[in-house]
């Protein structure tokens, strides 16, 4: 592969990029999905505070910064050797449910859910959360803003503000829950759950009862072998907040479960040159390319890699649907079917929910005890949560006075990002051929075939999270672009 | 941030004719965090829809860059514009978008003054690219493959573009009408810039600060100031604060004496300095310059009669031991405009 090596600004464009090649006969003979954006908060924390890296990296993404937060204060209770009291860890994970509520309820309605509730051939002038709300009505509109609303108030409560948190520390949290606070985050819960049963009724009507989204469910087009990971408690249930993290082969056998600080035996980075971008795979099975099978190392960690890597939920009603949703796919166990994506990230809505009321409930919430003394200032911690889009793990090395030496992040996106390439460049294979392009509808469904992953890519290098500007290239086989369809920033 | 406008909308014609005015929000070098701000208006974004037209927000909307292209010149009544000017794309649509709005707002710390991104600027190019593709310990990357301008693939040409060197405002790239400081700013403060629009209120003169006070954090924290001096800075690790007093009286760097009024001291609130998101208060050029002068008057290196010019460094060194990166945090959000710099390797 020749290389061309970088020199100053030519010419730039901040686009997610899909370039697709056609060979003589007019199919697709490959397709790349590019990120041409890096942002190197790896390079630019080196010097800073360690303390301060739970503000810093919040500003990775502005869309789930208390994943970054909880991240950053975990690698940093390692770093400063310094073990949270217990109400600490509580108020952590309950503002982490109370952000998970928010996060997969924004996904649902105004990001993946228009292609579903709207549809996917629908104009793109009404493929957004306005043309939902005129779908399913003023009231369930309001139901979403509420929603949002409750739970952004209970984010600013326990960590200071409602984007962006400031609360994490070293060994705890700075601030406390007071009995008023609690009851009112008590409330909040108990509505996520009925919102979350709600929107998995929206999810089983509106989708997996309508025979043409149910058929894209379970078609081809969307459906990958690879191994899935996610991170799970003691008895192998899933969890967003703690845990080990655990892989599991394409037919499902576990293949690894290892505590975050080893995720260096684990996980290892690919770089290709056309890309900002790096590519993730599991050290063990090694870098094939994008390939599917146990043979390639390409792994997803997404809702449902994170269902598929455990044995169950941990609350009643979510293990109810989860029974239900492995079930309906014929009691397949791993679901390899990627749009199924969207139905457990609902059951994830729903489990979120459950786990914010439990924790809410818990006598030792309101302890004023918070803060843990730290052992010391320098060496090294990893931190790791679930984030929405997947395993997000936060990895410091500080010098004698505190200060970084060296920052690796893995981002929940980028864990995916071969699996996206490859779910995009199979949707083109299978939707064009011999030449015929289907234009608007080509778009939206290779657009579907990404944002079943909700990708990040704020997260992932910097771009642009949700919904990015896009570019889509058709090339004849001399390379010559033949077609152009850009949906831009 | 946002002095230097040279715009010419005619104040004789209506600020928005006929139609629904056109609302826009676009995302340079940013994290999302200002479209969830705005999001966070929670039922009032129903209120905006009503009397906006809301146009382009990649976020958002599928509508194209080719749709705001096609407007005429002044097509959108107002663009947010936030994030930091990172690529040369980001700056070809921060001229886009100046070309083709009657108000430009810069919206939210990083297009106000570089925020998180231009940290950036305190290390060169070179050292971002060898920290992410040659010398992080998750690597696999034997040949020492570097992203590339342009790849020859098989099937053909592929192009990635390039990042500037530096991280710049805004209002270093393109003149800007207005400036809603905040990392994000608060939507409270989001709603009362456009409840004002939507009332027809006059706006103060081009240039100003909207959505924010003119005086510092200080102004609007509960804890209690009481004049006492210290005798040096601690880490926010290192003490359990108490929970009346002022925090810079109790050692923690808090910048909210250089930081505009405007959040509710949300920060120090939660037993946190504020780090100063909503930038300096009004006629303050150096943030930085205005807390290092803050810091400076709280500091009581005690009698130093007698003492050697070295003994009174070492005793500053030893005042100043809370604060060992002075650049990240006196500057963390205001670092494009700063005449602070580095050629670090």
């Amino acid at each position: 592969m020749k290389r061309i090596s970088i020199n100053p600004i030519t010419r730039l464009e901040g686009h997610g990029k899909i370039d697709i090649f056609l060979d003589e006969e007019g199919n697709v003979a490959n397709a790349y999905f590019q990120v041409p954006e890096l942002r190197g908060f790896e390079q630019f924390c080196i010097g800073r505070q360690a303390e301060d890296m739970p503000s810093i990296t919040s500003r990775i993404c502005g869309v789930c910064p208390e994943a970054h937060h909880l991240a950053s204060v975990k690698a940093l209770d390692q770093l400063f050797a310094a073990e949270p009291p217990p109400a600490a860890k509580k108020i952590r994970e309950l503002l982490y449910m109370a952000f998970f509520v928010t996060d997969h309820t924004t996904h649902f309605y105004a990001l993946g859910g228009p292609d579903f509730i709207v549809g996917p051939d629908a104009p793109p002038a009404g493929r957004n959360i306005l043309g939902v709300v005129r779908t399913v009505g003023l009231e369930v509109g309001k139901a979403v803003i509420e929603c949002r609303a409750r739970n952004h108030r209970v984010i600013q409560t326990l960590g200071g503000r409602g984007i962006h948190p400031t609360a994490g520390l070293p060994g705890g949290w700075s601030k406390s829950v007071s009995a008023p606070e609690r009851a009112e985050i008590e409330e909040a819960a108990r509505r996520n759950v009925d919102f979350a049963l709600f929107s998995l009724g929206v999810f089983e009507k509106a989708v997996w009862g309508n025979p043409v989204y149910r058929e894209m469910l379970e078609s081809d087009v969307y459906c990958h072998r690879t191994y899935s990971m996610g991170t799970v408690d003691l008895s192998n249930r899933l969890n967003l907040y703690d845990g080990q993290i655990r892989v599991v082969d394409p037919d499902g056998v576990e293949f690894a479960r290892f505590p975050a600080s080893e995720y260096l035996e684990h996980i290892a980075e690919h770089v290709e040159p056309w890309t900002y971008l790096k590519f993730p795979f599991l050290k063990k099975a090694g870098w094939k390319g994008f390939e599917e099978g146990a043979a390639s190392g390409v792994y997803t960690a997404t809702p449902l890699a994170r269902m598929n890597a455990s044995s169950g939920m941990a609350t009643p009603r979510a293990q109810c649907e989860f029974e239900k949703f492995y079930a309906a796919f014929g009691g397949r166990k791993p679901v390899h079917h990627r749009l199924a994506t969207h139905w457990a990230r609902l059951i994830e809505l729903l489990y979120a929910a459950e786990r914010m009321l439990l924790l809410a409930t818990d006598p030792e919430l309101t302890s004023p005890d918070v803060r843990a003394p730290v052992g010391r200032i320098s060496g090294s911690g990893v931190g790791s949560v679930e984030a929405p889009r997947g395993t997000l793990i936060h990895h410091y090395e500080a010098d004698e006075k505190g200060l970084l030496r060296r920052v690796n992040l893995i981002a929940g996106t980028t864990n995916n990002h071969a699996a996206i390439a490859m779910s995009i460049a199979k949707a083109a294979k299978c939707l064009i051929r011999a030449g015929r392009v289907v234009e608007e509808g080509l778009l939206n469904r290779i657009e579907m075939a990404f944002r079943l992953y909700d990708p990040c890519l704020s997260c992932a290098t910097h771009s642009l999270p949700g919904s990015m500007p896009l570019e889509v290239r058709i090339r004849d086989h001399v390379g010559v672009a033949v077609r152009t369809l850009r949906r831009e920033g | 941030m946002g002095r230097s406008f040279t715009g010419s909308l005619d104040r004789r014609e209506p600020l928005f004719a006929m139609d629904k005015p056109k609302l826009s929000m676009y995302w340079a070098s940013s994290c999302g965090g200002c479209e969830i701000a705005l999001v966070n208006l929670h039922e009032k974004i129903l209120d905006v829809d009503g009397h906006f037209e809301f146009f382009f927000c990649p976020c958002l909307l599928d509508t194209k860059r080719a749709d705001v292209e096609a407007l005429p010149d002044g097509g959108l009544a107002i663009a947010f514009f936030n994030g930091a000017i990172r690529t040369a794309e980001n700056r070809e649509m921060a001229r886009l978008m100046r070309a083709k709005s009657q108000l430009l707002i810069a919206f939210g710390a990083c297009a106000c003054m570089g925020s998180i991104p231009a940290l950036s600027n305190l290390h060169s190019r070179q050292a971002h690219l060898r920290t992410n593709y040659l010398d992080s310990p998750s690597l696999d990357n034997p040949s020492g493959t570097l992203p590339a301008l342009g790849s020859a693939m098989a099937e053909g040409e592929l192009e990635l573009p390039e990042f500037l060197e530096t991280v710049q405002s805004l209002a270093q790239v393109v003149p800007v009408d207005y400036s809603i400081p905040g990392c994000p700013p608060e939507p409270h403060q989001i709603w009362n810039v456009v409840e004002a629009v939507i009332r027809g209120a006059t706006l103060p003169p081009r240039g100003s600060v909207l959505g924010a006070g003119v005086s510092s954090v200080c102004g609007e924290c509960g804890r209690e100031k009481s004049d006492k001096r210290i005798p040096g800075f601690h880490r926010t690790f290192e003490i359990r604060p108490d929970p009346r007093t002022c925090l810079l009286e109790q050692g923690l760097v808090c910048m909210g004496i250089a930081t505009r009024d405007g959040c509710g001291a949300l920060c120090p609130q939660v037993n946190m300095p504020c780090a100063g998101c909503y930038g300096p208060p009004e006629g303050v050029l150096d943030q930085g310059a205005k807390m290092i002068s803050a810091l400076g008057s709280v500091l009581d290196l005690g009698d130093y009669r007698g003492a050697t010019a070295e003994q009174v460094a070492g005793k500053a060194d030893a005042a100043m031991g809370g604060l060992p990166d002075p650049a990240g945090v006196l500057y963390r959000y205001s670092l494009s405009g700063a005449a602070v710099r580095s050629d670090l390797p």
